[in-house]
């Protein structure tokens, strides 16, 4: 077998194994407390004898595992269960905001990702100079900022102030994309702001490792113009750490997402999640948790599949 | 003059250090260094670590490495002063007129890209050739300068090749767009010692071949006499001496000078063999968990009190391996070691505090030897806690008694290793093993991170300390020199075995087995013409297999 | 005498005033936590240096009181997660075999979820109470630390001078505590600050969600939560506690970023 594939057969595996594991943890995650389920739903002031129907309703006399492989079972094949404040198909509920959550964080990685590359090489070509020491200082101060002060910041200044955008960002299905866009311009731009400090840090960090090693001098010596230097030696070797950085800022993206959704009241996953957890609605939250899970881990898996394909010790074994 | 090739004019160069939470502070790196060098001749750089020897041969392209500053001077090629030159015209010289081949090839070429594209680019790129003829001439060099399929080797990955391989296909890179000088910086330093005497054959006939000017720096001045036609020494940044190899290693002028052709004379007579060995390894055999292969096959040697037992061999030799194993880091998996009349137990667990005591061992690299927050006095003072008990004044006292053994006086007990010199690092190394009165101390390459002066200087003070406190030592070292000029008894390890095993005089002297004499023979000689007779008794005796 | 830079000047500084304030606020703030003494959202004045809040508490004595609660939390949290994280990654680093093995792993498993989604989980089960809180951050978060300081250790582990000490014979505590330790301490101290951010972050983040501290008592990030709704009608209430959490966090990370740059230098123990 050639080594490539081994070794992506190996990772593809190791995170199928870690998105089982992770949804082993999500269940238990929602078992560490004696109140369960029933109790959740019924309140304090229940009496026992409600409860103790509830639970048979419910299934929650069987044991743990049982009941994990059974929500497992049932979640692979697309039913995650019903909500238990409303009682719709969660399955249903959360298809159109994860299509929403999708739609925004693809034109904040659209945006984002050329941005911070440009911005990356911008500070390796002028480093220690002064563009590289505005680009880090921004930087250093974006990474410590919590994502709600740019998001008010953002919503005070540009929707309020100068009324250039709506305050509060409002998608249905009616919408033209241009009334969509309109409408998320003011989140984008948080989760553009959110991301690109780190992302722009890593490739920095990136670019340059590959820029100061010894064969860019080889190719400097042999005379090269600085353009052909980086086009034809750095740049191959830089693509794959560079994908990497990118793959894990759109995993970290995922997670800020939440919280813009809540700022701006936009009716996506992170909303549904973070509504459902104040009123402990259990079986929403557990089902949220799996689908924010399995796209970190999956994007993570991406960022080192990447990084086998452009190998190119891996792709030419000896 | 006409053939004048290259001209460097009161060459100075500085840096700028940043020592973390200090002021900046510049550094003169290359002070006032003049140098001629015509058309066709091969000159020498040669100087300790920190002599600036790369820093004057990158100042041939006007290139400074890591924020290094040519600050004045000039330095004319071809009658044209290249430090005026600009950007443009550094592009039009780079690769053509001048070429690079570095110490480490592994990491001068570009792992994504075939050897082919990277050794004809900068010839394709200043329009010297067309792609045809470059492969030509690039397949021709591979041939010229000895690597195995000349033809298709262009069509590997760097990481496709080995080392040795990978230093003349950067040789072939450097030549290719036939320039008038090429400036060798270290090219077989990294290089066992068997590798590096083909490697430097195929530089030497390459250079001889083309009829190019070539700086070669190094330091090692047995190699450079090799090949060079002149020699210029250097030490810190400053020139010491320069005149023709003849007359650099035959009849030096300086001082400096003098000790470095006289570095390793050593003259040590050997020891008659005493009645009991202090250390008797017998039919040793060890492989590292998880691995299938034995290290060390069947390996029996035996070590006098006092004597010097130096254990030679090339990287991936097992010699380091047998040290691991005496030591206890590495259980054996067969055979069984006596050490001062006992058994020694196979793991470090199982032996006594006396067992521990008596056999101690000194680091190749004292840096990471020694525990950066310690001061010299705990480094040293521990084993004479540990071992002895001592505390309090009695302790300090006896510290100072070992610093005076090594040599470095009062006032450094209270420093950090930070704050001495690599030399005195391996001085308080020896200090620390000595501390526990052993009866053997196991020294694994002492020696070889060392500057050639400064590890005389600890050779002399290891068999200086052999004699008063009657020490025996197992010495690792891959440097024959070394090993003449310590040893009572020498044993020669290749692939895990012990090829050769026998006094001194015994295992230098004919006849040889074909691995040793391999070995002996490559290890470069100070005087003019070794090279090639080594290289021709080496056809004639393939030419009469 | 070191020479201390101006970023780590100001950082120190801001970093020591806020601490300053969270301790003595009793001292400090003008007005009680929830004491109600005026109009909703009345502008800055002399006698409410910050105007008034959402229901007309003094936004500056909040903020003072808000302070005391988010650095009391990320403190505590920091420690557990510092105390929590090297403990099990030194032994992790040190003893190798299967409880390297486990502990690496089940840590492996832990980061593969995002610490607020898993947090968020934990939460719409568990009570959510002060304790609480800080234990579901701190432990989440010695994950992060964990890692830290096993690659630290095991990076000291392999240095000639801790396989010179075993060949002497010392204890394992010996090693632990004289050889490896003393070397492991600065890149983890420098760790601390950037673990502190995090937590100051993570439960600013939680109690603007509405699942951290929960009312009547706030932190900073429940009072961006208590103000936002005046942002839509041009107050800016709710930027305030915001960008003292931001400036928290970059004074300590200009604080940390020295500290890492003092000690890198291996120039001996000396005052290092």
């Amino acid at each position: 077998m050639h080594p490539v594939l081994k070794l992506l057969t190996q990772r593809i595996a190791l995170g199928l194994v870690l998105m089982l594991a992770a949804s082993v943890m999500i269940f238990a995650g929602t078992q560490i407390l004696p109140g369960d389920v029933a109790q959740s739903i019924l309140g304090q002031s229940a009496t026992p004898q409600s409860l103790a129907n509830l639970r048979a309703e419910l299934g929650l006399n069987d044991p743990a595992w049982l009941r994990y492989f059974r929500w497992l079972g049932a979640a692979l094949q697309g039913d995650l269960g019903t909500a238990l404040t409303n009682k719709q198909d969660i399955a249903t509920s959360m298809g159109l905001r994860l299509g929403n959550t999708l739609f925004l964080a693809f034109w904040a990685a659209l945006i984002s990702v050329p941005t911070a590359i440009l911005l990356g090489l911008i500070a390796v070509r002028y480093q220690g100079r002064w563009p590289d020491k505005l680009i880090s200082g921004v930087t250093l101060a974006t990474v410590s900022v919590p994502e709600f002060l740019l998001g008010y910041i953002v919503m005070f200044y540009l929707a309020v102030k100068f009324r250039a955008f709506p305050s509060v960002a409002t998608v249905y299905d009616s919408m033209s994309l241009g009334e969509k866009l309109n409408a998320i311009a003011l989140p984008v731009i948080v989760l553009v702001l959110v991301v690109l400090g780190h992302m722009m840090r890593m490739t920095r960090a990136a670019i340059l490792n590959v820029m100061q090693s010894a064969y860019v001098e080889t190719a400097e010596l042999k005379g090269l113009r600085p353009f052909t230097v980086i086009a034809r030696h750095a740049f191959p070797n830089a693509i794959a750490p560079v994908v990497n950085v990118v793959m894990i800022n759109l995993a970290y993206l995922v997670v800020g997402v939440v919280v813009v959704e809540v700022v701006f009241v936009y009716p996506g996953m992170g909303q549904y999640l973070v509504d459902h957890v104040s009123k402990r609605d259990v079986p929403v939250v557990q089902a949220c948790g799996l689908v924010f899970a399995a796209v970190y881990i999956g994007l993570n898996m991406l960022a080192d599949v990447i990084s086998i394909l452009a190998n190119p010790r891996l792709r030419h074994p000896k | 003059m006409a053939d004048t090739l290259l001209d460097i004019r009161n060459l100075r160069i500085e840096a700028t250090a940043y020592p973390p939470g200090e002021a900046p502070r510049d550094l003169v790196i290359v002070d006032d260094v003049s140098l001629r060098l015509d058309k066709g001749r091969v000159m020498g750089l040669i100087g300790e670590s920190g002599a600036g020897k790369s820093t004057i041969g990158l100042s041939a392209m006007a290139y400074g490495r890591g924020g290094v500053r040519i600050t004045g001077g000039q330095v004319l090629l071809n009658g044209r002063d290249i430090l005026a030159a600009g950007p443009a015209g550094l592009r039009a010289l780079r690769g053509r007129e001048v070429t690079y081949v570095a110490q480490s090839a592994a990491a001068a070429f570009n792992p994504a890209r075939r050897l082919m594209d990277q050794v004809i680019e900068a010839t394709l790129w200043h329009r010297l050739a067309g792609r045809a003829e470059a492969e030509a001439r690039a397949i021709g060099l591979f041939r010229s300068l000895g690597l195995p399929a000349p033809e298709t080797i262009g069509n590997r990955y760097p990481h496709q090749v080995s080392g040795g391989q990978l230093q003349r296909v950067m040789t072939a890179m450097a030549l290719c767009p036939k320039p008038d000088l090429v400036i060798f910086d270290e090219p077989t330093t990294a290089l066992d010692v068997t590798t590096q005497i083909d490697v430097l054959a195929a530089i030497k006939t390459a250079i001889r071949e083309t009829g190019v000017a070539a700086l070669y720096i190094t330091h090692d001045l047995a190699v450079v006499a090799q090949v060079a036609d002149e020699i210029m020494v250097l030490r810190h940044g400053k020139m010491v001496e320069a005149g023709e190899t003849g007359q650099i290693i035959t009849a030096p002028r300086q001082d400096y000078t003098r000790a470095l052709v006289s570095v390793r004379s050593i003259d040590h007579a050997e020891k008659p063999p005493a009645d009991e060995p202090v250390l008797r390894v017998e039919g040793v055999t060890a492989r590292y968990p998880g691995l299938p292969v034995d290290v060390l096959r069947n390996v029996s040697v035996s070590l006098d009190p006092g004597h010097t037992l130096a254990v030679v061999g090339e990287s991936g030799s097992g010699k380091s391996t047998l040290a691991r194993a005496i030591t206890g880091l590495l259980p054996p998996v067969a055979g069984q070691m006596r050490f001062a009349g006992r058994t020694l137990a196979p793991q470090l667990a199982g032996r006594t505090k006396d067992d521990l005591r008596e056999l101690q061992m000194i680091y190749q690299m004292a840096d990471v030897a020694m525990n950066p927050r310690q001061t010299v006095g705990t480094i040293i003072g521990r084993p004479l806690e540990f071992y002895f008990g001592l505390k309090g004044a009695e302790r300090d006292a006896r510290v100072q008694d070992l610093l005076d053994a090594i040599e470095m006086g009062k006032g450094y007990a209270d420093r950090y290793p930070a704050e001495l010199s690599g030399g005195q690092k391996q001085r308080v190394c020896i200090a620390r093993a000595l501390a526990a009165k052993p009866r053997m101390i196991i020294c694994d390459e002492v020696t070889s991170a060392l500057d050639p002066l400064v590890a005389d200087g600890i050779l002399r003070l290891l068999l200086d300390l052999q004699a008063r406190e009657g020490v025996a030592y197992l010495f690792i070292t891959h440097d024959l020199a070394t090993v003449r000029a310590i040893a009572d008894s020498i044993a020669v390890m290749h692939q895990g075995r012990v090829v050769r095993y026998g006094t001194k005089s015994e295992v230098l002297a004919p006849p040889f087995d074909d691995y040793t004499d391999l070995l002996l023979s490559s290890v470069p000689e100070m005087r003019l013409g070794w090279l090639e007779g080594v290289i021709a008794s080496r056809r004639m005796e393939g030419a009469g297999n | 005498m070191m020479r201390i830079p101006i970023s780590a000047l100001i950082g120190l500084t801001l970093t020591a005033l806020y601490f300053l304030g969270a301790i003595f606020a009793g001292l400090v703030a003008p007005y009680g936590m929830a004491e109600i003494v005026g109009d909703s959202w009345e502008p800055a004045s002399a006698a409410h240096w910050l105007g008034t809040d959402s229901i007309g508490r003094d936004l500056l004595s909040r903020m003072i009181w808000g302070g005391q609660v988010t650095i009391f939390v990320a403190t505590a949290g920091t420690i557990l997660s510092f105390v929590t994280g090297s403990v099990l990654g030194f032994t992790a680093a040190v003893a190798g075999g299967w409880i390297d093995q486990a502990l690496s792993r089940f840590v492996d498993l832990i980061m593969a979820v995002p610490a607020l989604i898993f947090a968020l989980v934990v939460l719409s089960v568990m009570p959510v109470t002060l304790p609480v809180l800080i234990l579901v951050m701190g432990l989440l978060d010695a994950t992060r630390v964990f890692r830290l300081a096993r690659a630290v250790a095991v990076d000291i582990t392999v240095m000639d001078y801790v396989e010179a000490a075993r060949l002497r014979g010392e204890r394992r505590a010996w090693i632990i505590f004289r050889e490896i330790l003393p070397n492991a301490l600065s890149p983890l101290v420098a760790e601390m600050g950037l673990r502190f951010i995090f937590m100051v972050l993570f439960i600013s983040t939680l109690s603007f969600l509405g699942l951290g501290v929960q009312p009547p008592l706030a932190d900073w990030g429940g009072i961006v939560k208590e103000n936002k709704e005046g942002i839509v009608y041009g107050i800016p209430a709710a930027l305030i506690p915001a960008i003292a959490i931001a400036t928290l966090a970059i004074s300590v990370n200009l604080v940390a970023d020295w500290i890492l740059n003092r000690t890198t230098s291996l120039k001996g123990g000396r005052g290092g």
